[in-house]
């Protein structure tokens, strides 16, 4: 058997409070599509940082075409023929695509000359770039291309694109997927992260799949189906429901024939949501991202409101129009899935952001007044109650970790003792100590009678906190189902879109 | 840091300015002499200075809470024209009352015209999603066509042997002087009013609370129930109505009767202000005596050297430059081809 164009063997890379990858093995093929699936936070970016050099591993060893080797920086990975493609793209709007790639490449060629070497390449992959276009009048497919040529021109052996279909329309991704094959079968291997299952089939020759920081298995995704896939990828393990929790009382947030049209090429359109989460409940909304939970949740917080006033109702009162205030006087607490720049600004202290997300409720503001000392004691309770560490709440929100963030933002709105709490993502990216704590204080929160909404990708978290759940796959919501009759198969097939009763 | 920077590139201004006096062949000591102490070495050169500085600091306080918001307003200059108008109309076609009333009137005519010119880009960005920054600095020249228009016509003085200036305003319209002596008018007064209250909304209210969201973090504001469209209607009404006060006090305190060209600039000058100042009200205060400066020094190089009137825009210029540059190069480290290899980590 050939050497392997890359081979990783025991990369281990641990953050504080958290190990991204524990010993991974992986080898790449010259002429491979090698995809890398996983949930979010299984390592795969990590992983593939250290390849391109961002990171340096803690332990393990990586060899190139046979020989060892360790990528000091991005510039050595390139050198040596590895090129990415991020998930965001970094392009100067104003610059044409010849200046954008001049800017970049170590080539050292310039003007008319590199303009050729674009259309040349471009043409060979049937890219269509003109060199000559300035960015910003390029679409987001374009744009991807441009930085697709930007790495081809420096003949690379390795392309390694991270979830490059998540900014792209179904079509753009077709186009994109020719490109890859063709790459391919030139001999270029490509590793590619990803975690949509159908792409993967249709794509791959290969999968390495990461739970956890782990590889959990190795497989020729054609011959696996997306169920399959599923669970490998989620894991067998379904543990029962560690609470006891009671019978649900009644309905306190009832969604009815929620719908929305997609705002861009990019967004999801949901249609016709409907669901109930009832007293002392908490209810799980699973499916893999990008399947509208972002959508749904800015209409559930109230941020974005719906046509009609009947289609959401916290506690019997309709409040579809109703904006994220009126909710939450209505008893709404909101946890969105972005922690700094949404539910929280970095740049101002947790006293600011205490007020932020609390004064409606709390007495924080007297008429036009901010409260300062009645923010300084909620700030103060919050990190208190909930064991968030930090350096002095006049500290700004950047300043704490990502768990400690999060446990403040979950406590902010626990504290103002909502009926109904709606939370995104509650434990995405956080370390394990917090991730419990967080648990721990949502299903208290629903043993105390309020009526829980969590949204997640992680299946896991699900099913040890929910009682019922249900799963969203193109804007559409499954039948709910309880947590005692799940599988990991049916929900597997959920998320790929079938219907359970068909299958 | 973030209060150091005014104060580098104050000295780096400096430092340019030496350089630039030198290679014109005039003495550099002198120069900066002539420039920034002699304009200030007597009672009423300080008032001079806070004549300047009063419809800078009001201006500037209503751009820097724009620009907390990220609302863009350039146009600044144009919505004290119009305001300087709007005030000014009561006393043309009222030319002989005598009632009290009439400055009041005159104030509160000045700051709706203001507001009235800035709800125009406040429209067509929250309706049609146009960029203010254009649709507010176009208007400008708009404003100034119309002051010259009005002055060319309609409202030049029938007894003022045909120069395009207005009737001379009654004494009812001219807003006292507060230092006998010197032309120091109650818009003193006004300045530290508006930038007391801008102080107090900025730190200590909601709103201002929800201003300084709106520009950190546009999601963390529609999370705690800001509507953005409202928020840019609040902050271009808020500017423009403070640039039209400023507009009304300048004609009404300073000039007496509205003049082809009433405003030196003081519209743009005062987005340099809102910047030198951090976008606080307290900088602000500063940052508008030293722009102040840069019109009086400019005046006394004129008279006392010969130096042309745009040395204080050149003064001006060079003070945003710096600031800016700075701003960047604290903030980002620039990086050179060759280095990347070894530091692309560290800038990751």
């Amino acid at each position: 058997m050939s050497v392997p164009l890359l081979e990783l063997k025991g990369i281990t890379k641990a953050f504080p409070g958290v190990v991204a990858n524990d010993s991974v093995d992986i080898s790449v093929e010259e002429g491979q599509i090698h995809a890398l699936l996983g949930e979010n936070g299984a390592g795969k970016s990590t992983l593939v940082k250290i390849i391109y050099g961002y990171y340096s591993a803690d332990v393990g060893d990586m060899a190139w075409q046979g020989n060892s080797i360790r990528v000091t920086s991005p510039a050595h990975a390139r050198q040596i023929g590895i090129g990415m493609v991020f998930q965001h793209f970094s392009l100067f709007d104003a610059l044409s695509v010849r200046e954008n790639i001049e800017l970049a490449i170590s080539s050292g060629k310039t003007g008319d000359e590199l303009s050729e070497d674009i259309t040349e390449v471009s043409a060979a992959y049937g890219l269509g770039l003109d060199p000559n276009r300035d960015i910003f009048s390029l679409s987001v497919g374009e744009r991807q291309r441009v930085e697709i040529v930007r790495c081809l021109l420096a003949s690379p052996k390795l392309l390694i694109m991270d979830e490059p279909t998540s900014v792209l329309t179904p079509q753009e991704a077709d186009n994109l997927f020719e490109i890859l094959n063709k790459l391919a079968k030139e001999g270029c291997a490509v590793l590619y992260i990803s975690h949509k299952l159908e792409e993967i089939q249709k794509l791959c020759h290969h999968a390495t799949i990461l739970r956890h920081g782990k590889v959990v298995a190795q497989c020729d995704p054609t011959k696996e189906d997306t169920r399959s896939l599923a669970e490998m990828m989620i894991g067998k393990a379904l543990k029962p429901p560690s609470y006891n929790l009671k019978d649900a009382g009644e309905s306190k947030f009832a969604v009815r024939n929620l719908s929305r049209s997609a705002v861009n090429e990019r967004s999801i359109s949901l249609k016709d949501i409907s669901f109930d989460v009832c007293e002392g409940e908490i209810f799980g909304i699973a499916g893999v991202a990008g399947n509208g939970q972002t959508e749904l949740m800015e209409m559930l917080s109230g941020e974005v409101l719906a046509k009609d006033n009947a289609v959401i109702r916290i506690d019997g009162v309709d409040c579809g129009r109703l904006g994220i205030r009126e909710r939450r006087k209505l008893g709404a607490a909101i946890v969105p899935e972005e922690r700094l720049g949404h539910g929280a600004v970095g740049s101002m202290s947790l006293i600011e952001n205490a007020f932020l997300g609390g004064h409606q409720r709390f007495n924080l503001a007297k008429g036009i007044w901010m409260n300062y000392s009645n923010a300084r004691n909620f700030a103060k309770k919050t990190c208190d109650d909930f064991d968030v560490r930090h350096a002095g709440i006049q500290v700004d929100a950047s300043s704490l970790s990502g768990g400690n963030l999060q446990k403040f933002l979950i406590g902010r709105e626990i504290l103002q003792e909502p009926l109904v709490m709606l939370a995104s993502q509650p434990t995405w990216g956080v370390d394990a100590g917090s991730q419990l704590a967080i648990h721990k204080a949502l299903l208290d929160l629903a043993a105390n009678g309020t009526a829980v909404l969590v949204i997640s990708q992680d299946l896991d978290e699900l099913l040890e906190l929910c009682n019922r759940i249900a799963v969203m796959f193109a804007g559409q919501l499954s039948e709910p189902h309880s947590v005692s009759t799940l599988t990991a198969e049916k929900i597997g097939l959920l998320m790929g879109g079938a219907h359970p009763e068909a299958a | 840091m973030t209060w150091l920077t005014p104060v580098i590139a104050l000295g780096l201004s400096l430092l340019a300015g030496t350089i630039m006096f030198y290679l014109l062949d005039f003495p550099p000591l002198q120069s900066l002499y002539a420039f920034f102490i002699s304009p200030i070495s007597d009672l009423y050169g300080v008032t001079e200075l806070l004549i300047k500085a009063t419809p800078l600091a009001i201006i500037a306080v209503g751009l820097a809470m724009g620009f907390r918001a990220n609302v863009w307003n350039i146009g600044a200059e144009g919505q004290f024209t119009i305001g300087a108008l709007t005030g000014s109309a009561l006393v043309i076609y009222f030319p002989e009352s005598e009632n009290v009333l009439m400055l009041p009137a005159m104030m509160i005519l000045g700051v709706a015209g203001g507001m009235a010119w800035a709800a125009i880009p406040a429209f067509l960005k929250t309706r049609y999603n146009t960029n203010e920054i254009l649709t507010s600095l176009l208007l400008v020249y708009v404003a100034i066509l119309i002051l010259s228009t009005l002055v060319h016509g309609p409202w030049r003085d029938p007894d003022g042997y045909n120069f395009p200036e207005s009737v001379i305003f009654q004494d009812v319209a001219i807003l006292p002087v507060i230092v006998s002596g010197t032309r120091l008018h109650l818009g003193a007064i006004f300045a530290i009013l508006v930038i007391a209250t801008g102080w107090i909304l900025f730190s200590r209210t909601l709103a201002g609370f929800q201003v300084r969201v709106s520009g950190l973090a546009p999601h963390a504001a529609r999370y705690t129930g800001v509507h953005s469209d409202r928020m840019i209607w609040y902050v271009l009404l808020g500017a423009g109505g403070l640039a039209g006060l400023a507009g009304i006090v300048e004609v009404s305190g300073l000039i007496g009767q509205v003049q082809p060209v009433i405003s030196p600039g003081y519209g743009f000058a005062a987005i340099i202000v809102a910047f030198l100042g951090r976008l606080h009200p307290l900088g602000i205060l500063f940052a508008s005596l030293v722009l102040a400066l840069s019109y009086l020094g400019g005046e006394s190089v004129q008279i006392k050297l010969g130096l042309p009137l745009g040395i204080a825009g050149v003064f001006q210029g060079m003070l945003l430059f710096f600031l800016l540059s700075c701003d960047v190069l604290i903030n980002y480290r620039i990086e050179f081809k060759g280095t990347r290899s070894t530091d692309s980590r560290s800038s990751a």
